[in-house]
C-alpha cells in the first residue's frame, strides 16, 4: 500500500468528520470491546463451574475473579452498550433520518470518538498495572474502592475512574450533537411529530444522560480524591459517608438503564414497522411514554439501596415509583406488539431478532417487579436472581435489538447485505443459549446464591447437586452463546467486503436514510430532501405501493411543496 | 422457581415468600398471556402471497384504548402488589421490636463477629462477650445492631430471608427470630474485597437453656 493510499484510508475512515465514518468507528470499537466483555464472562463461568464441594478447584484466584466481574460489567455497559446503541446507531442514523448532510457539529463529533478511543486505551491499560484492575464491582462502592489498604488495588482504580470520566466526556459531546441535530437540522417539512421514533429515543437518551451524569462525575471525582489524595468524602471516621457515593452513583446509574433502553426501543420501532409493513401503532402515545419514562427514571434510584442502610421509610416511595415505571414502558411494548396486528411479517434476520427481543425483554421486564418491591428485595437483593433479571433486560436491549439493527442497517454502513442464512443460525443459536445461561440463574438466586463470589461451593447450600447442575447448565449456555457469535462475526466481516451489493432501499422502507445511496456518500443526499409526511406510511389504503417514502411528493405537488408547514420550514 | 427457596425459619420468611409468590403468579400470568398474544400476532400476521397489511396507525380515542386498557390493568396489578408488600417491609425493617436477646453484629474483612452485652445488658462494658458464632435461642426475638469495621458488608442468612448491609460509621438496627433448631450458614452479600467469597459465618438456633449454657461458657 502506497503512502498516499495509507493517508487516504486514515483520512477517510479514522479522521473523517463524516457521521457515518464516526458511527463505524464507534460500532467496531464497541464490538471489539464485546470480545473483552465476553472473555471476562467466560472467566466468570469457567471459575464457577470448576470449583467443587468444599471450595476446591477453580481456575483463578478470588482477586482475579473480582477483577473479571468488575471488568465484565464496566465493559458491557460503558464500552459495548453505549458505543453500539447510543453513539454507533445514533451517529449513523440521526442525520440520515432527519435529512441532514451531517451532524450539527461534525468536528466535535470526531473529537468525541477520539476521546472515547482514549478512554478505551486507558481502560485496557488498567488490566496491566501493578495491583491489577479495579475489583470492587462495576459500581466501585467506597470504602472498598477508595482505599488501597482494603482493596489491594491501586492504579487499577485510578485508571478505571479516569477511563469512565473520559468516556462520559465523549458521550456528553455526542449528546450535544444528537439533540442539536434532531432539533435544528430537520429537513424542510419535517415536524417533530414526523421524526422516526428512533430519533426521539436517541434524543431522550441524550437528555437523560446529560441530566444524570453530573452527580456521578462529582461522585467519581470525590472517589478519586479519597483514593489518590487521602481526602475523606466517603470515610465516616473523618466525617464522610460511604452511602453518599451510592446515591450519586445510582442517580446516574438507573437513568443509565434507560439511556441504553431508549435507542434499543428506537431500533425495534424501525425494524418492526418496516418488516411487518405496518404503520407504527399509536406514534404519539409512544412519544409520550418516552417522556414519562424519562421523568420517572430520575426518581427510582434508591431501589438499588433498599437494604443499604438508608432510612427504611424511604423504601415505600421508591418502591412505588419503581413499579410505576412499568406503566409507560408497557405502553411502548404493547404499542409495538399491536403494530404487528394484521401486518405482513417477513421473517428475515432483522425481524427475527426484533421478535426475539420482545419475548426476552418481556421476561426481563416482569421479573424486575420482584426486585422493585422492597419486601421481596430483602431476599433477592445482590443475588443471582438480580443478575438473571438485569441480563434479561440488558442482553435483549444490547445484543438482540443491537443485532436487529446491524442486520437492518448494514447496507447503510457498508453498502452491502449480510447473509440471511448465517443470520438465522446466529439468531436461533443466540435464543437457545442466552436462555440456557440465565434461566438457571433465577433458580440459583432463589437458593440464596449471592453475587460476586468466586467460590460458591464454600457454602453448603450452594454445593448441592442441584446447585452444581444449574451452574454447569449456565456455563454450557455461555460457551454455546460465544460459539454462535462466530457465524455473526464471519458474516459481518465477510459481508463488509464480499456481501451482495445493496440497492439504496433494499427493504422498501419509508424513512429518509433509505432514500439515499447505500452507503450514503459524504454529505448524504444528492439534493436536500423535503419531508411530506410521517415516517411510517406502510400499506396505506388506496395506493398500489405498500409504502410511501417520507420525501415522495404528494400527487400534484411535483414542483413546489404546497403544504404550509413545508413552506414555512423551507423559508418560503 | 419458588420451589428452590430454602425452608424459612423466621416469622417474616413466610410473609416474604408470600409476597414473592403473589408477584410470581401475577407477573407470570401477564408474561404467559403476553407471549401467547405475541405468538398469535406473529403467526396470524405472517407474510403470505396476495395478502396486504392493514392501515392501522392508531391515535384515535378508540384505538388508544387497545393500549390504555391493558396498561390500566398493569397499573392495578402494580398497586395490588405494593399494597400487599408494603406491610411486610414495615414489619421487617421499620417496626423493630425491643427484643428478648440483644446482639451486636460486626462485619470485618473477612469475618462476622458477634457481641453479646453480658449480664449488665449494656454494650461497651467489661462483661461484653465477643464470639465467632451467632447463637440464638429458639422462638425469641433477637434485636441486632449491625456495624462494619472497614468496608461495606451485607449480613445474609437465606433461611431467615434476612439481608442488611453493614455500613462503616453507622449502627443499623434490625430483628429476627428463628423457630427451628439447627445450624445455618451466614454469608456476606456485598462485595467486600479479595476474600469476599470466603466471608462466612455460622448461626446456631437452640433451646433457651442450651443458649444460656453456651453463652456462659464463652
Amino acid at each position: 500500500m502506497s503512502h498516499a493510499e495509507t493517508q487516504g484510508f486514515v483520512r477517510k475512515h479514522l479522521f473523517s468528520t463524516d457521521h457515518k465514518a464516526i458511527a463505524r468507528l464507534y460500532m467496531l470499537t464497541g464490538l471489539f470491546m464485546a470480545l473483552f466483555g465476553g472473555f471476562a464472562a467466560w472467566l466468570i463461568r469457567a471459575q464457577l463451574s470448576s470449583v467443587g464441594p468444599g471450595g476446591t478447584g477453580g481456575i483463578i484466584d478470588p482477586q482475579t475473579y473480582n477483577g473479571a466481574v468488575t471488568f465484565h460489567g464496566t465493559v458491557m455497559v460503558f464500552w459495548v452498550a453505549m458505543p453500539l446503541l447510543v453513539a454507533g446507531f445514533g451517529n449513523l442514523l440521526i442525520p440520515l433520518m432527519v435529512g441532514a448532510e451531517d451532524m450539527a457539529f461534525p468536528r466535535l463529533n470526531l473529537l468525541s470518538y477520539w476521546v472515547f478511543f482514549l478512554s478505551t486505551v486507558v481502560l485496557i491499560a488498567s488490566i496491566f498495572v501493578p495491583g491489577g484492575t479495579a475489583a470492587g464491582g462495576w459500581t466501585s462502592y467506597p470504602p472498598l474502592a477508595a482505599n488501597v489498604a482494603y482493596s489491594g488495588v491501586n492504579w487499577g482504580i485510578t485508571l478505571w475512574i479516569l477511563a469512565v470520566a473520559l468516556e462520559f466526556v465523549a458521550f456528553l459531546m455526542g449528546g450535544v450533537n444528537f439533540i442539536t441535530t434532531a432539533i435544528n437540522l430537520r429537513a424542510p417539512g419535517m415536524r417533530m411529530w414526523d421524526l422516526p421514533i428512533f430519533v426521539w429515543e436517541e434524543v431522550a437518551a441524550s437528555i437523560v444522560f446529560m441530566l444524570s451524569v453530573g452527580p456521578l462525575i462529582a461522585g467519581a471525582l470525590m472517589l478519586l480524591l479519597d483514593h489518590s489524595f487521602g481526602t475523606g468524602f466517603y470515610d465516616p471516621a473523618r466525617g464522610g459517608d460511604p452511602v453518599l457515593f451510592q446515591h450519586l452513583f445510582w442517580f446516574f446509574g438507573h437513568p443509565e438503564v434507560y439511556v441504553i433502553l431508549f435507542p434499543a426501543f428506537g431500533i425495534v420501532a424501525e425494524t418492526l414497522t418496516c418488516h411487518s409493513r405496518k404503520a407504527l401503532f399509536g406514534y404519539r402515545m409512544i412519544v409520550w411514554s418516552i417522556v414519562a419514562t424519562s421523568l420517572l427514571s430520575f426518581i427510582v434510584w434508591a431501589h438499588h439501596q433498599f437494604v443499604a442502610g438508608i432510612d427504611p421509610r424511604m423504601a415505600t416511595p421508591f418502591s412505588v415509583t419503581t413499579i410505576l415505571i412499568s406503566v409507560p414502558v408497557a405502553v411502548s411494548m404493547f404499542s409495538f406488539m399491536a403494530t404487528l396486528y394484521r401486518g405482513s411479517i417477513r421473517f428475515n434476520s432483522a425481524m427475527l431478532f426484533t421478535l426475539g427481543f420482545f419475548a426476552c425483554f418481556l421476561l426481563g421486564g416482569v421479573t424486575g417487579i420482584i426486585n422493585g418491591t422492597a419486601a421481596a428485595d430483602i431476599y433477592i437483593h445482590d443475588s443471582y436472581y438480580v443478575v438473571a433479571h438485569f441480563h434479561y433486560t440488558l442482553y435483549p436491549l444490547v445484543f438482540l435489538a443491537g443485532s436487529a439493527g446491524i442486520y437492518h442497517w448494514f447496507p447503510k454502513l457498508f453498502g452491502r447485505m449480510m447473509d440471511e442464512r448465517l443470520g438465522k443460525v446466529h439468531f436461533w443459536g443466540t435464543m437457545v443459549f442466552f436462555n440456557m445461561i440465565f434461566l438457571p440463574q433465577f433458580n440459583l438466586g432463589m437458593m440464596g446464591h449471592h453475587r460476586r463470589i468466586a467460590i460458591p461451593t464454600k457454602f453448603e447450600f450452594l454445593s448441592t447437586p442441584t446447585a452444581l447442575q444449574l451452574q454447569d447448565l449456565s456455563t454450557i449456555g455461555l460457551v454455546g452463546l460465544l460459539v454462535v457469535q462466530i457465524p455473526f462475526v464471519w458474516n459481518f466481516f465477510y459481508s463488509m467486503w464480499k456481501g451482495a451489493v445493496a440497492s439504496s432501499n433494499p427493504w422498501n422502507a419509508t424513512t429518509l436514510e433509505w432514500q439515499c445511496p447505500s452507503p450514503p456518500p459524504h454529505g448524504n443526499f444528492a439534493t436536500p430532501p423535503v419531508s411530506y409526511r410521517g415516517p411510517y406510511v406502510y400499506s396505506p389504503e388506496g395506493v398500489e405501493a405498500d409504502f410511501i417514502p417520507q420525501d415522495q411528493p404528494p400527487e400534484g405537488a411535483h414542483e413546489v411543496p404546497v403544504n404550509p408547514v413545508v413552506a414555512r420550514a423551507s423559508g418560503m | 422457581m419458588l420451589s428452590f427457596l430454602p425452608r424459612g425459619i423466621s416469622p417474616f420468611a413466610a410473609d416474604i415468600d408470600g409476597v414473592m409468590a403473589f408477584i410470581y403468579w401475577v407477573v407470570g400470568a401477564w408474561f404467559v398471556l403476553a407471549l401467547v398474544v405475541l405468538g398469535w400476532l406473529v403467526w396470524s400476521s405472517r407474510a403470505r402471497p396476495g395478502r396486504r397489511a392493514a392501515w392501522l396507525p392508531g391515535g384515535t380515542a378508540r384505538t388508544n384504548a387497545w393500549i390504555l386498557v391493558p396498561v390500566s390493568l398493569v397499573l392495578v396489578c402494580d398497586l395490588l402488589i405494593e399494597a400487599k408488600a408494603d406491610p411486610v417491609w414495615h414489619d421487617v425493617k421499620v417496626a423493630i421490636p425491643a427484643g428478648d436477646v440483644k446482639v451486636r453484629i460486626t462485619g470485618r474483612q473477612y469475618a462476622w463477629v458477634f457481641t453479646y452485652p453480658g449480664v449488665d445488658g449494656q454494650f461497651d462494658t467489661a462483661d461484653d462477650v465477643a464470639t465467632a458464632e451467632l447463637h440464638v435461642p429458639r422462638d425469641k426475638v433477637v434485636r441486632f445492631d449491625l456495624r462494619s469495621a472497614d468496608v461495606l458488608h451485607s449480613f445474609f442468612v437465606p433461611e431467615l430471608r434476612l439481608k442488611q448491609d453493614a455500613v462503616p460509621g453507622r449502627s443499623i438496627a434490625g430483628w429476627f427470630s428463628a423457630d427451628r433448631d439447627g445450624s445455618y450458614e451466614i454469608a456476606c452479600a456485598e462485595i467486600c474485597g479479595k476474600n469476599h467469597t470466603l466471608m462466612a459465618g455460622k448461626m446456631v438456633v437452640e433451646a433457651e437453656d442450651a443458649f444460656d449454657t453456651w453463652l456462659a461458657s464463652q
